[in-house]
């Protein structure tokens, strides 16, 4: 697993080979003429020293890149917490909950493990995530931990879109964010419901407007932190 | 907030604003109407769209175009469920008008927020009336409460992937984008809870394995009549990735289910058009 390391301490030097390079440009699925030079340069500084524990913590590289290493954080915590949920499940747990649980555990890896493709050797390594908080034993602990991390990722992606870039990459990115989010919603509707009937759209998220709320990566982070073991560089938070 | 001071310090770092606009009088006019005729919560929201012609990416009539195709859209819901919350009868349970209710006070509180909005860029568009048989074709839309959650379910579902279709037309005006996306996981809520509503009742092809989310091109409808609603949304390839196939190995049904599709205006009018009267 190749990590990113800082990209300010490498300005302008442009270190991935060839070959990766290809693999980038093949899994997004796009021929090399719709990412620009800039782009590339922006988002492929790497370290070679595989040393992600530098004193700021693990960098998500910067531009588009740091947006998706950001996303493909999020998705971890989720796609661990719901393995576990489906692992050990609660207790007086019923079928169609089980079952959705699954859905939801099947739709967290499937949106993880797209990140890790997209990003390739952009991408972060696998994160260390804390679950001591939590009681997987418990429907209501399960329930509101869940419930948490959908509102915290719907919020996630509506306040990150503005930082995905307009370029043809950053398009698709935003095309891809947008395709994720609104099931992220269908998770935290369904959740909330589970919890308290006619909950999916209560008043603690959505707004006179009638608007659901958009967090700014370093809010994100700052709640999410309680869950994640490894220690991630906020200077690179999207911005 | 006195927006003419925000313009005075504006014109101090950057002189050539106004004609970056249409002209010293259009903006100040523009202006005016952002301080006296908006909510406060949408000035940010109409400045972002204003600036936007002078320096952003997106056009101003992009992002007009948009934004009036949004309303359209709003109003057909608006209408949809105060008609539903108004007809006698027609919803059994106090649960389910509390939810209905819900729903409808976000879709008014979306029609407020975009009219206050295009408002102050020229002019929001007035209401259509709407024919929520679809000239027939769904005769007892307000008197059977199935095919009341039915029809429901498919605006909802539409409009979570009309919002998304736009999102890329208002890439780069960060203000209207993020407003955009507030809207559409809103819209993606409803439609969530509404499956759910139909789930519990297991009839017009709501069977109780109907979800929250959408399994391949599935609408649990029984009838073909909303099947545009819901094509396209069996893709389980992304960006050229198989998500059915990767590390998790987690098949077609989930690999579809994960990632909602867009709809174009162009694939979104002719399903809206059905309900609208004039």
């Amino acid at each position: 697993m190749h990590i990113l390391k800082n990209p300010s301490q490498e300005e302008g030097k442009e270190v991935m080979p060839n070959l990766q390079r290809r693999n980038f440009l093949k899994y997004l699925g796009m021929g090399s003429a719709l990412v620009t030079a800039a782009t590339m340069a922006a988002s492929c500084h790497k370290d070679d020293d595989n040393n992600n524990m530098g004193g700021n913590g693990v960098s998500l590289g910067t531009g588009d890149v740091a947006v998706l290493n950001y996303a493909y954080a999020l998705e971890q915590l989720e796609a661990a917490f719901y393995t576990q949920v489906v692992l050990t499940p609660y207790a007086g747990i019923s079928d169609t909950e089980l079952d959705f649980f699954k859905d939801i555990r099947n739709h967290e890896i499937g949106h993880r493990e797209f990140f890790k493709a997209a990003l390739a050797a952009n991408a972060i390594a696998g994160l260390e995530v804390n679950f001591s908080s939590i009681d997987f034993t418990k429907r209501d602990s399960v329930l509101a931990t869940a419930k948490a991390f959908e509102d915290l990722g719907v919020s996630a992606y509506n306040g990150a879109g503005q930082y995905i870039s307009s370029s043809a990459t950053g398009l698709v990115y935003l095309g891809l964010a947008g395709k994720i989010v609104s099931v992220e919603a269908r998770h935290a509707a369904y959740i909330r419901d589970l919890i308290t009937p006619g909950s999916f759209a209560d008043s603690d998220v959505i707004d006179a407007n009638g608007l659901d709320k958009a967090r700014a990566p370093i809010d994100v982070y700052n709640i999410a932190k309680t869950y994640i073991k490894t220690k991630i560089d906020t200077n690179t938070l999207p911005k | 907030m006195d927006l003419l001071n925000i313009f005075k310090e504006i014109e101090k770092i950057d002189p050539e604003v106004y004609d970056r606009l249409d002209s010293r009088r259009n903006a100040m006019k523009q202006f005016t109407n952002i301080s006296g005729k908006i909510a406060l919560a949408a000035i940010p929201f109409a400045l972002g769209s204003m600036f936007n012609k002078a320096y952003g990416q997106a056009s101003s009539a992009t992002v007009t175009g948009v934004l009036k195709y949004a309303l359209t859209l709003e109003y057909l819901e608006e209408a949809f469920y105060v008609k539903g919350v108004a007809t006698p009868g027609l919803i059994p349970t106090a649960a389910a008008t509390a939810a209905i209710t819900t729903i409808r006070n976000h879709e008014t509180a979306h029609v407020n927020f975009l009219k206050s909005v295009l408002s102050s860029m020229g002019g929001a568009p007035a209401s259509p009336t709407f024919d929520f048989t679809a000239g027939g074709t769904f005769p007892t839309v307000f008197s059977d409460y199935n095919m009341f959650l039915a029809i429901a379910q498919t605006f909802e579902d539409t409009g979570v992937r009309a919002y998304k279709g736009q999102a890329g037309n208002l890439s780069g005006n960060a203000t209207v984008l993020t407003a955009a996306l507030n809207i559409h996981s809103v819209e993606a809520r409803h439609a969530s809870h509404i499956r759910g509503m139909r789930r519990a009742l297991g009839t017009l092809g709501a069977t109780s394995a109907l979800k929250p989310w959408i399994t391949l091109n599935q609408s649990g409808i029984a009838t073909t009549a909303v099947n545009p609603s819901y094509a396209g949304e069996e893709l389980t390839t992304q960006a050229g990735v198989d998500i059915s196939a990767l590390g998790g190995n987690i098949g077609a049904n989930s690999a579809s289910e994960a990632f909602d599709e867009p709809l174009s205006m162009e694939q979104v009018l002719p399903i809206a058009s059905l309900f609208i009267k004039s």
